[in-house]
């Protein structure tokens, strides 16, 4: 069944990389934004909400090109990025895996937002009567309690960056070896007489990895309660 | 010795407290609202006092003409909250040893199981707080206190939150601790009865003042008739 060329293996390996690379990068902003929303009250806090939840409910298109614009190589961030840290994004899987991330932000910061919402304070001032201080009652009291808040939205941003197509392909295009993803492969393929075949598998390698993410995040998150509210 | 003079607003009550404990169970009796915990909070660094001071054995911990605030988690203070407050995602034995770790002491088996065997929670170690009764929550919230190596131990109506049959399972353990540990205590409570077992010396509070402070004679037997 899983019959693929090469250049299909690639795709399917390259959109695992980025998938990963996104959620890892994501997640210390994830938690430090979710951190700042749920338990700080500052000026423009709501526009910094806003600027996070945007990715959501903007186009696709629309995301990818104001990365075009700001982090292609002569782009102002671009450009300094590439000159200071030689990191550069555009037409790079890097660059697909900073759409990705951007992309599925917004679905990573709401659960871990909830969960750190959820927590017991007086839990954290427990800790602290205890002799921890600030940073050790977040690493050994909040984060921990926040678990199942962070897998779900590990999980989320996850599939979220596995099936990104449309920011991705407008902001890095569509190269093989380099950004063609599952996603994108499966595109070129409709677009070419007798790709059918070829589309059908990927699709259904797409459909099984959803599924893995899902199963994962599940048995995850049945761990972690288990761990809190016993057995 | 511990000294608090303080005041703070809180919403419509204007709490002005002083008093000083020494060695023993000092009791802060008082009806609901009377500003009990809001005093146990400023000795502990959960609450902040708008003027005056808090001082342990000459440490001051709170200062506010001298601009001293020392946090909470440098107080050394151990408090045995109303519900417990266990950390649910930790083992009893990993609650029991937080404030240790916290503090970066080394392990002291000795001690540890003294205590352990003072509250008799050697069965429940390895459990989660979620499995335990109301009485072994609250036991193992004194023992959590005690381990850390506290100078003073804040107690909170600690037997608020049970029954009748657990109250009395646990009254025997704080008598033992009073007469043991040789900590000092402070013991909030609104339950004459109890406050009657456990205390050396009682502060009355009322409407966020202090109405009398001395031996036992101040809880009256209307006390235990009005508030039980």
């Amino acid at each position: 069944m899983l019959d693929l060329t090469p250049a299909e293996w690639t795709a399917v390996a390259l959109s695992l990389r980025i998938a990963v690379v996104a959620t890892a990068c994501a997640l210390p902003f994830g938690i430090a934004i979710g951190w700042l929303l749920a338990r700080t009250n500052f000026w423009g806090k709501s526009v910094l909400d806003g600027i996070v939840f945007l990715p959501l409910v903007m186009p696709p298109v629309v995301t990818g090109y104001l990365l075009l614009i700001w982090f292609g190589r002569k782009a102002p961030i671009g450009a300094f990025l590439d000159s200071h840290f030689g990191i550069v994004f555009s037409f790079r899987w890097t660059g697909a895996a900073l759409a990705c991330g951007i992309m599925g932000f917004p679905l990573m910061v709401r659960p871990i937002r909830l969960a750190l919402e959820a927590i017991d304070r007086k839990l954290e001032d427990a800790a602290a009567t205890l002799g921890a201080n600030r940073p050790w009652v977040f690493l050994t009291v909040t984060l921990p309690l926040a678990l199942p808040g962070i897998i779900a939205g590990v999980v989320l941003c996850f599939a979220r960056a596995l099936g990104e197509f449309g920011a991705t392909i407008t902001f890095v295009s569509n190269i093989p070896g380099e950004t063609q993803t599952i996603s994108s492969l499966i595109y070129t393929l409709t677009q070419v007489p007798g790709g059918d075949a070829a589309a059908g598998r990927l699709v259904l390698i797409a459909i099984v990895l959803a599924f893995a993410a899902l199963f994962a995040s599940e048995w995850l998150a049945r761990r972690a309660s288990v761990r809190f509210h016993g057995e | 010795m511990l000294a608090v003079d303080v005041e703070k607003q809180l919403g419509a009550l204007k709490l002005g407290v002083r008093f000083d404990a020494a060695r023993g169970v000092t009791a802060l009796f008082g009806p609901s609202g009377a500003g009990k915990t809001s005093v146990v909070n400023m000795i502990a660094g959960l609450l902040t006092p708008d003027r005056g001071a808090i001082a342990i054995d000459g440490t001051v911990l709170f200062d506010a003409a001298r601009g001293i605030d020392v946090p909470p988690h440098r107080r050394r203070i151990g408090y045995v909250f109303q519900e417990g407050r266990l950390f649910p995602h930790l083992s009893v034995r990993q609650n029991l040893d937080y404030g240790r770790r916290m503090s970066g002491r080394p392990h002291e088996a000795a001690e540890f199981d003294r205590i352990v065997a003072l509250l008799d929670i050697g069965h429940l170690l390895d459990r989660r707080p979620r499995m335990l009764s109301g009485g072994e929550r609250q036991r193992v919230a004194v023992g959590r206190a005690l381990l850390m190596g506290p100078r003073l131990l804040l107690l909170d109506e600690p037997l608020a939150s049970l029954d009748a049959a657990h109250k009395r399972e646990i009254l025997p353990y704080l008598v033992r601790l009073r007469d043991d540990a040789g900590i000092p205590m402070v013991y909030v409570s609104h339950t004459a009865a109890e406050v009657r077992r456990i205390a050396t010396t009682v502060v009355r509070l009322d409407a966020g003042h202090v109405v009398a402070a001395g031996g036992l004679e101040l809880i009256k037997d209307a006390d235990i008739d009005g508030l039980d």
